[in-house]
């Protein structure tokens, strides 16, 4: 049954043809970025000769997307570990109280996964401008960390609840500290989760445009979506530049998808048993 | 999701005056869940009442306010666009979910499959996954140049399809239809990974039994793997339908809600309404009907495709 034949050899020749056919964007993509503006015009999708790096250099300088890639990579990082800080410890008491207020608190946060946060999004800003934290990087760390809570909390809850609970509570009748049967005994064991939560997080966080253009656009910590949304406003017909932008952008967090494939793709597989 | 809530620790014994409650002193203290619970109450559930309350008054976003009672929700009915954008949106649902978890079904299949670059192409068809939106739009909208030796048009016309080239964010009709393909193009991969994990957990054993009983490959899937996929199902239909009614980054970037109000969506028009028109209340409005529609649908589908996976 498990045998290459010939049927497989077929398969496997239709599918090779399905990935051609699905990279087409990515190729045109590829080659325009490679091309100065007379080779555009004259042939769009053949191959670049001779390919140029000039957008690339252009494209890196002019979206000064070095200082876009230190904020993305700051902004989601802090979040990452706060989520996850805030995230796990709720998770525990949720899932180790069974009594009705803690299930009620459970489900009050698996509200926010259903608000848009449309609903509260100038609420939220006017708070913010308030606080004076437009335009900081703390108003986003704020913004994700409490925006993903929910989604963290229902992922860490329904796999705290499988665990058993007899190692804490050995290690609470031994004389330890809830902290430190925590940190010591059931978070180590939170691993698997921690990964899932970890990467489906950093996708959300590192992708987000709409709330960063809203907090930091203009500002000089812009994202990565944001400087490239800018960038692409601003050379919209040069489209060998807004291609190298593109690729640039998009580069980074490929690279990670790239070297993390398994984890990655095992992450957003498992993510949503509910 | 699981409602199972345990019974509380048992009542305290009657020796102990009654006053002292037995405390549970094994479970964790409260502490553990106030960090989560203060972040959470300032981020969403604060903002999100607030945002409620709105819905029910005049404001424009800075300045005072007062109730205007149901009148947004009236002049939503009585707005063409808002209507329009609804429309939209639930075609654009629709679209999005049969055909990118069709898809994402197939492929799966595909990558299942002893096949060679099985590992490579699932690679390939996940990749877009994790890129922007954004991005994703900034390309797909060189692919739907007009211009007729550019993007798709250039390729119809190097396979001799010419005759079939279009403009395909310009033409209203089409523009919708041209969003929600760009839509799969990038998450189609994420329903083949669900799939795909569905599909390694239902047992050779079984499809085995099955071709021994005589079945071929059409019926096998009929009748084996198709019901045991109803989990991954499940959690693909909710995940696209709840994407699906949610959208922005995509239209905003590609269309932004044009031609016209051709690919105008729920969440473009809150976006403009509150930015654009400075008509805080009514957007609001527009964002709790949002709300509204995505816990309907989620209740709903639970609900159904829940009953569905107890019937395999």
């Amino acid at each position: 049954m498990n045998r290459y034949r010939p049927r497989t050899l077929a398969l496997e020749l239709l599918m090779v043809a399905a990935g051609v056919a699905f990279l087409f964007p990515v190729y045109a993509l590829i080659v325009l970025s490679l091309k100065d503006a007379g080779q555009i015009a004259s042939s769009p999708l053949g191959l670049p000769k001779p390919p140029t790096v000039d957008n690339y250099t252009e494209a890196w300088s002019t979206a000064s997307l070095g200082s876009a890639l230190l904020s993305s990579t700051l902004i989601t990082v802090v979040s990452l570990v706060l989520l996850i800080a805030i995230g796990s410890c709720g998770a525990y008491f949720l899932a180790r109280r069974a009594t009705r207020l803690g299930y009620g608190l459970y489900i009050l946060f698996l509200l926010g996964i259903v608000l848009p946060f449309q609903l509260g999004m100038i609420p939220l800003y006017n708070l913010f401008s308030k606080l004076e934290l437009i335009g900081t990087y703390q108003s986003l760390i704020l913004f994700y960390t409490g925006i993903q809570l929910p989604f963290t909390i229902f992922l860490y809850t329904g796999f705290i609840r499988a665990l058993p609970a007899d190692y804490a509570t050995a290690a609470l009748v031994d004389g330890a500290s809830h902290f430190q049967a925590y940190t010591r005994i059931v978070f180590p064991l939170l691993r698997p989760i921690t990964g899932t939560v970890l990467i489906l997080n950093a996708v959300f966080i590192w992708n987000d445009f709409f709330t960063p253009l809203l907090y930091l656009g203009g500002s000089a910590h812009e994202t990565i979506p944001v400087r490239i949304f800018a960038f692409v406003g601003q050379y919209v017909s040069d489209y060998g530049l807004v291609f190298a932008g593109l690729v640039l952008g998009a580069i980074p967090i490929l690279l990670v998808f790239l070297l993390l494939q398994r984890y990655v793709i095992k992450g957003f597989a498992s993510g949503l048993k509910g | 999701m699981s409602t199972q809530v345990l019974e509380a620790s048992p009542t305290a014994p009657p020796e102990r005056p009654a006053r002292r409650r037995p405390r549970n002193r094994l479970g964790p203290p409260w502490l553990f869940v106030a960090p989560a619970l203060l972040c959470y109450g300032a981020i969403v559930l604060y903002p999100s009442a607030s945002g409620v309350l709105y819905a029910f008054t005049d404001w424009s976003g800075l300045g005072d306010w007062s109730f205007v009672g149901l009148r947004n929700f009236d002049s939503l009915l009585h707005d063409d666009r808002a209507l329009g954008a609804l429309r939209n949106t639930l075609l654009l649902t629709v679209a999005i979910v049969v055909v990118q978890n069709g898809i994402g079904l197939l492929l799966a299949l595909g990558v299942h499959a002893r096949i060679k670059s099985r590992m490579l192409l699932r690679a390939v068809f996940f990749a877009p996954v994790v890129v922007s939106p954004v991005m994703v739009a900034f390309l797909w909208k060189y692919v739907y140049n007009p211009a007729p030796n550019a993007g798709l048009n250039g390729v119809l016309g190097a396979v001799g399809l010419g005759s079939l080239r279009q403009d395909w964010l310009g033409d209203p009709s089409l523009a919708l239809w041209s969003v929600a393909a760009m839509v799969v193009w990038q998450h189609a991969g994420y329903s083949m990974v669900i799939f795909l994990a569905g599909l390694e957990g239902i047992s050779k054993d079984v499809r085995e039994a099955a071709t021994i009983d005589g079945a071929g490959p059409v019926k096998r899937f009929r009748y084996v793997t198709w019901p045991l996929l109803a989990p991954a199902t499940t959690i693909n239909v909710m995940l696209s339908t709840i994407g699906g009614l949610k959208i922005f980054d995509q239209v905003f970037a590609a269309t932004s809600g044009g031609p016209g109000y051709a690919t105008e969506t729920l969440s473009t028009v809150l976006y403009k309404e509150a930015f654009v028109f400075g008509r805080y209340g009514y957007s609001t409005a527009v964002a709790l009907v949002l709300a509204l529609f995505v816990a309907a649908v989620s209740l709903v589908q639970i609900r159904y495709l829940r009953a569905r996976e107890d019937q395999t």
